[in-house]
């Protein structure tokens, strides 16, 4: 199941995907049929009691890393985001004027389905909860050395579409084996400029849960955004970029000022 | 009711923010290293971390230290908390705990973001009652006075921290910023072993307790 979360009709609302509409679950209007484009779609994330941890994976995929000059790490590069910056499918992200290079990053993210502690990597996938693409935009205008990448290049109002929706891990595993098998794409305004496949990250899903579960205890409803593979150009004020992930959805965004 | 008697014991609601590198003390020395590499320059925009969820420690309760760690950093903040519109409505004192780490080039997670890593409260005050840039902190290991901190000496005075960072993100209601912690005159900030109680405390606030102990078995 793709599970969205909506603005229509003045409120906001729980629905599904079913046959290419959505459908809302809850009452009063538990059964309506939507139109993708008759809603305002936000991240389709429940909220949570407490700050929900959002954490970001730089560098994991080779391919990504030796394009920016890095030789790949030996550990997680992970840096942490603030839930202020997720924004849902078909919005409006801010580029700020005069920056010369702003680009997007297609990612699988991993939204955690039931806490997780200690979680070795052979349970890691039963700590998750479903999937989801975020694009992870950076202003490279802004990169300084100091706990990089810095807030003021990853951190920014805006800047983190996700969505359009949350698919079931379940799903997922049936359809694919598993996360690790799926293909990337990203265009601007129409043109592919990044493809790849999540079988070349570097530290794959259960790496990743095992990692950060060994110190940090993970919620459910906290995400890991799992870095992006080669192909970041610059876009400008105008441009529609969608960050594709197969079998979990099609995230479009447009650059504004 | 006023807003002192509204607020009890105070709990983080949103993302806790802090800044690194903001009192003069810590820059200073830093400063000869700045042009060098990895850093090559001095850093323009406020340095921040984040305090994940899964840190919060409430004063009183113990802090657990991991296993493979002998000693931590006891980073003595002063906090803001945010309310609606950005405001800034309450203050309040925080332990902002570490694995001591020598470099500031990546972001800090698997120091600063271990379970219960930072101490908060108990109670926060209105920013009303408040001098935000005045404040002298206190720590205290074991009783014995280790460190005074005193807002007076940052690089960033409160306003010009949150005018910078609101250049490029907004506070949210509930979110929390980290004024920020300073250093000893070696560079290193306090350190607490398994077994010691800290306190950090300031003129009409409750002061914060957190005793270290051992990791769960």
């Amino acid at each position: 199941m793709k599970h969205a979360r909506i603005a229509w009709a003045g409120a906001v609302h729980e629905a599904v995907e079913s046959n290419g509409e959505l459908l809302l679950t809850r009452s009063p209007w538990a059964g309506k049929r939507l139109k993708f484009d008759e809603v305002v779609w936000l991240p389709p994330l429940a909220p949570v009691e407490q700050a929900r941890t959002v954490l970001a994976l730089g560098l994991n995929y080779a391919d990504h890393a030796k394009e920016l000059a890095f030789k790949a790490p030996e550990e997680p590069l992970v840096f942490v985001k603030g839930e202020g910056s997720l924004i849902g499918h078909k919005a409006l992200t801010r580029r700020p004027q005069g920056v010369t290079y702003m680009h997007y990053e297609c990612e699988l993210a991993v939204v955690i389905g039931r806490t997780a502690k200690h979680v070795k990597k052979e349970n890691a996938y039963d700590y998750v909860g479903g999937y989801t693409v975020a694009n992870d935009y950076a202003i490279r205008d802004y990169l300084e050395n100091w706990y990089r990448p810095n807030f003021r290049v990853k951190n920014r109002d805006t800047c983190t579409p996700i969505g359009p929706w949350v698919v079931d891990a379940k799903d997922i595993n049936d359809a694919y084996g598993s996360p690790m098998n799926l293909s990337l794409l990203t265009t601007v305004n129409g043109k592919v400029t990044q493809s790849g496949h999540t079988r070349d990250m570097i530290f794959d899903v259960p790496t990743l849960i095992e990692y950060f579960s060994a110190f940090m205890t993970l919620q459910p409803g906290d995400l890991i955004l799992t870095g992006t593979p080669d192909g970041v150009v610059n876009c400008d004020v105008g441009d529609v970029i969608v960050t594709s992930i197969e079998g979990v959805g099609d995230l479009m965004n447009t650059l504004g000022e | 009711m006023n807003m002192q008697n509204k607020i009890k014991v105070y709990w983080p609601r949103g993302t806790v923010y802090g800044a690194l590198l903001n009192f003069k003390r810590e820059w200073n020395l830093r400063a000869p290293q700045m042009p060098e590499a990895p850093y090559k320059g001095a850093p323009k925009a406020p340095v921040l971390f984040i305090k994940t969820a899964n840190t919060f420690t409430a004063s009183g309760d113990k802090i657990a230290i991991p296993a493979h760690v002998p000693e931590v950093d006891v980073g003595a903040n002063l906090a803001w908390v945010f309310g609606a519109e950005g405001l800034v409505v309450a203050c309040v004192l925080v332990n902002d705990v570490s694995i001591p780490h020598e470099s500031y080039y990546r972001p800090p997670v698997k120091f600063k973001c271990v379970d219960g890593f930072l101490g908060v409260g108990a109670k926060a005050k209105s920013v009303a009652e408040v001098q935000t840039d005045a404040v002298v902190l206190t720590v205290k290991v074991n009783g014995q006075t280790v460190q005074s901190v005193n807002y007076a000496d940052t690089v960033r005075a409160s306003q010009k921290l949150l005018a910078d960072i609101s250049e490029f993100m907004t506070f949210q209601e509930g979110d929390v910023l980290l004024l920020g912690s300073d250093c000893l005159p070696d560079g290193k900030r306090p350190r607490a072993k398994v077994g010691d109680v800290v306190e950090i405390s300031a003129p009409g606030f409750e002061s914060l307790v957190n005793q270290f102990a051992g990791a769960a078995a």
